[in-house]
């Protein structure tokens, strides 16, 4: 008894010393900033002791965490661990009718009465966290399946809003007319965004992506001849209703349904486009470039069409964004959009459809039902990015791949 | 006329990095059907010689002419890697290079993408050529999986694989493009002599029963030795050596330069 | 004439500034190929860190010279404690990742680190004190402020101890081996932990000292003025020619001068297009940059 609890209680000393150093060190780091506050306008100093408490304690338990973490992440327990969980409770949701056929129908019964279960604010959130999940699938036909890194995808977003929006106020042009077309500006884009960046590595592409993202910010911030600055454009029409008055509110249930049909189309093509020759074309290539030009694909035109592909939804939900909100400005189109989008497709998963869903309605819904905290939101989501990194780079539903069956003849296993 | 022909002909065929030079005046021809071998010590050049034929490096110099059985000749010269496997060249790499995170029958699925045809519009709709061309991609691939017996591992992903079955996955990919020529570029890298063994009628059977020809790099010499109609040596980028295995085995440049007491036949 | 002057000292000056932050870009990119997105909140953070601690030092009753040398210090050693920090927490666990995941994580940390700013001081812009006294004989020069000299000066010697330092010391023969080949260099028995360790500290150090002689040049700071001085500088290294020290004064002279000029002669709404522009321009033409190698792949 004696010899086990020795090093048992070294250990514990031991790990209480790590945390304690690792406090420590953070109380000193996060000091000047945490602790002292400048007043620029009466030239005071405020000091906020308590926040080094804080900052001590804090660091201290997460450090505890932390480390616990990242040892069983370097054991490899946690991923196969969550990989059977996982993959059992797919295979149960899909395969038990049970079980399937009633969350089905329970599923299409709340979607569709849900503008009449809640409120007209929150069907508007509703809508918003549903364009991001266009957003979320578009970008990771680019990002999670073709494995470029696109960084600047709020460009083509910006490209569709501004297409409805100056068409509808210099033409009239309409909704519906615009929302194609939208697509296929934004489509266009892509291809004359993806050209240049075609031999580009991982970071580099990244980095000219986002490039590319500013400069289209900025030109539209700018040029006020074309897109009217900062002030933007407003008194966009909302999606026609072919003769039937609608107020405000009902407008709003009216976009929903849309959306609803928009998202559910899309979640289909894009499950049609991932398992399909192009589809293996894209994640080859981000398998190994190398590998996929030897096996006979053209890297170049997977690459096109990866990102005009993609693009092409941003042009959707941009023209829809227009549509909803009736007034655009560049602001909605920072690199801070396009980091948001991205960090939906690494937290849901890359290449995961029901993934991007999950992480979709996580990064917009939670904030929104965390209104006391909405100033860490920024916060938590650097964090979050991070820490998903680190510890599940897989996302939390990692893209299960496509299941063959041979018996007598051939029939196709499902995939999320 | 084209019956005598070789399939792969490589004329002086010279590839300068800077001012190393890595390949220099090799030539190499591989007739229908046949199984070559090209060995040497490391840093010879011969998957920089892979590299060049496959279109991953431009040659400084020389001519790299293909006669597909029953098509015309075709140069190889500044073509793109994916053009020169829908040619008909396939390669395996010499460090593994599958993809990853695709199930086994996915990767050699990958590999009928030259030989396919459906685009974008086919994807979504998935009218009946598109499926009927799947279910194709989906059989032939199986297929070639039962060739190199890997058909039980079908749904498995490739990361998931033993080291040697990864090896036949490569060749099992490569096999999918309906290659005339196939390149193994150490093939037999890290494999135990049972292992080896498989190997060595593995390839003689691809070349027995599609009649592909057969040109790879190897180190392990028993097998170069077994299987090997013909052995070019290359040493510091240049032939040294070249004819049957005996005559190379024979051949005092060789076996100084390479063989010596690492070889037992 | 005295319009071109004027326009040259200023592209000297952002230049220098460039040049400071861009040495960190290329040092650690030179030996971990990792893009370190938050390098432009260390910067930030710099001179936020200078501003706090001359505040409070002034309130002492701090002034001159030994003001700014103290707070200047104080800031450096901060910056460079948060970009070891940064590295251990961000980076290191994610060293044998796939390529996309430090970059991620990289840019998770830069919205981190600025939002932790925002919230622990404000979103206002902070008047900077112009720290740096007009020099006596500098009252008859029109085309360059004395803080201008000293930004210029500074730069100059920090290149050019940095440069010995590789040249020269241990630990920079150590850098450049693990620039070379990490594992080789581990083999060898060079601690690579503690030469990347050390790499983000000096990149830190010297981005801090670009942040504070700016926002003392400047007269004003504000969160998130990491993140357009961090592409910039990004740019600038990538110009010079990514992993290359010199390449990094290059670069960020080429870009100072060239945002000065354009600004001055054609638009001065579009400044930062240029500097975008230049940087796509470089990345899709010569990723090399001016003095870079190119380098290939092994198949």
């Amino acid at each position: 008894m004696d010899t086990d609890l020795k090093p048992f209680l070294q250990r514990i000393l031991n790990e209480i010393r790590k945390s304690s150093a690792v406090a420590l060190w953070f109380m000193f780091l996060t000091f000047p900033i945490m602790v002292m506050k400048v007043n620029p306008l009466d030239k005071t100093l405020k000091w906020r002791w308590m926040n080094m408490v804080y900052v001590g304690i804090g660091a201290f338990f997460l450090s505890f965490i932390w480390r616990y973490l990242l040892e069983r992440k370097e054991m490899g327990a946690a991923k196969d661990e969550a990989e059977t969980w996982q993959k059992r409770a797919g295979k149960l949701i899909r395969s038990d009718k049970r079980i399937s056929i009633p969350c089905t129908v329970g599923l299409i019964i709340f979607a569709v009465s849900f503008p009449f279960l809640f409120s007209s604010y929150q069907t508007s959130i509703m809508i918003t966290a549903l364009m991001y999940v266009m957003l979320g699938l578009g970008l990771n036909i680019v990002v999670g399946l073709a494995g470029l890194l696109d960084l600047g995808y709020v460009a083509f977003y910006a490209v569709g809003a501004y297409f409805y929006a100056l068409m509808n106020h210099h033409f009239g042009l309409g909704f519906w007319v615009a929302l194609p077309l939208a697509g296929g500006l934004a489509a266009t884009f892509g291809i004359l965004l993806g050209f240049p960046v075609l031999r580009l590595r991982g970071d580099y592409l990244a980095i000219v992506t986002l490039g590319f993202g500013e400069i289209i910010r900025l030109i539209l911030e700018n040029w006020n001849e074309l897109s009217y600055g900062p002030s933007g454009i407003a008194g966009i029409s909302r999606p026609a209703t072919f003769g039937i008055n609608l107020t405000l509110q009902q407008h709003m249930i009216y976009l929903y349904y849309i959306m609803i049909c928009l998202v559910i189309f899309t979640m289909l093509v894009v499950s049609r486009l991932r398992n399909s020759r192009i589809g293996r074309a894209w994640i080859a290539l981000r398998e190994d470039e190398v590998a996929c030009q030897a096996m006979g694909i053209d890297k170049t035109k997977t690459k096109l069409t990866a990102f005009a592909l993609g693009a092409t939804w941003a042009g959707f939900v941009g023209c829809i964004l227009a549509a909803k909100t009736t007034f655009i400005n560049p602001a909605s189109f920072t690199f801070m959009e396009s980091a948001m989008i991205l960090s939906i497709v690494v937290l849901g998963g890359m290449g995961s459809i029901v993934g991007v869903v999950v992480g979709a309605f996580i990064l917009i819904l939670l904030p929104e039902y965390l209104r006391a905290f909405s100033q860490y939101r920024m916060l938590a989501f650097g964090a979050s990015m991070v820490l998903i990194m680190v510890f599940r780079p897989q996302g939390i539903i990692s893209g299960i791949r496509q299941r063959y069956e041979f018996h007598k003849g051939l029939s196709k296993g499902e995939a999320l | 006329m084209t019956a005598t022909m070789p399939v792969l002909d490589i004329r002086g065929l010279t590839m300068d990095f800077g001012g190393l030079r890595a390949l220099d005046n090799i030539s190499i021809q591989v007739n229908k059907g046949e199984i070559v071998a090209l060995i040497g010590p490391n840093g010879a050049g011969k998957t920089t010689f892979f590299n060049c034929i496959t279109g991953m490096y431009e040659p400084t110099k020389g001519d790299m002419i293909i006669a597909p059985p029953g098509k015309a000749e075709q140069r190889l010269n500044k073509l793109k890697p994916n053009i020169v496997t829908a040619h008909g060249l396939a390669r395996t790499f010499q460090n593994i290079r599958l993809f990853q995170r695709m199930t086994v029958l996915e990767n050699v699925m990958v590999a009928r993408h030259c030989r396919t045809f459906s685009g974008i519009a086919g994807a979504i709709l998935r009218d009946k050529r598109t499926q009927r061309e799947e279910n194709d991609m989906v059989e032939f691939s199986y297929k070639m999986l039962e060739k190199v017996g890997l058909s039980r591992y079908v749904n498995e992903l490739a990361h998931e694989l033993p080291y040697g079955a990864q090896r036949r996955l490569e060749i099992a990919r490569a096999m999918a493009t309906e290659p005339f020529l196939l390149l193994l570029d150490e093939p037999a890298a890290g494999m135990n002599p049972k292992e080896t063994s498989e190997l060595d009628q593995l390839i003689t059977k691809i070349r027995n029963e599609e009649g592909i020809a057969i040109l790879l790099i190897e180190h392990d010499m028993k097998l170069v030795m077994s299987i090997s109609e013909r052995i070019y040596v290359l040493d510091y980028g240049q032939m040294i050596a070249h004819g049957t295995p005996k005559e190379v085995s024979d051949n005092p440049d060789v076996i100084k330069a390479y063989l010596g007491e690492a070889f037992d036949a | 004439m005295d319009y071109f002057l004027e326009l040259f000292v200023g592209g000297l000056t952002r230049g220098s500034i460039y040049a400071l932050i861009a040495l960190g870009y290329t040092m650690v990119y030179g030996i971990i190929e990792l893009i370190n997105f938050a390098h432009g909140e260390i910067y930030m953070i710099g001179a936020f860190t200078a501003l706090i601690v001359a505040s409070a030092l002034s309130l002492l009753g701090m002034s001159g010279w030994s003001l700014l040398m103290l707070a200047g210090v104080i800031a450096v050693i901060y910056s460079a404690a948060y970009g070891f920090t940064l590295e251990k927490i961000a980076y290191k666990p994610l060293r044998k990742a796939q390529r996309l995941s430090p970059l991620i994580s990289a840019i998770g940390m830069s919205i981190f680190l600025q939002n932790y700013v925002l919230l622990a001081q404000t979103s206002d812009f902070l008047s900077f004190p112009a720290l740096i006294k007009e020099f006596s004989f500098m009252e008859n020069v029109t085309i360059m402020r004395s803080s201008e000299l000293v930004i210029f000066i500074t730069t100059a010697i920090a290149t050019i101890l940095l440069s010995l330092f590789i040249k020269f010391t241990r630990m920079g023969k150590a850098m450049r081996a693990v620039a070379q080949d990490k594992t080789m260099a581990m083999l060898l028995g060079v601690n690579v932990n503690r030469v990347i360790s050390v790499t983000f500290i000096i990149g830190s150090a010297l981005a801090a000292v670009g942040g504070v002689l700016i926002s003392s040049h400047i007269g004003q700071i504000n969160f998130y003025i990491g993140f357009i001085a961090g592409i910039k500088a990004f740019t600038a290294a990538v110009l010079g020619g990514i992993g290359s020290v010199p390449g990094a004064v290059l670069g960020g002279l080429v870009l100072g001068w060239t945002e000065s000029f354009a600004t001055g002669y054609v638009s001065s709404d579009y400044e930062d297009v240029f500097a975008f522009g230049l940087l796509v321009f470089i990345l899709i033409f010569r990723p090399s940059g001016i003095l870079g190698k190119t380098s290939s792949e092994k198949v």
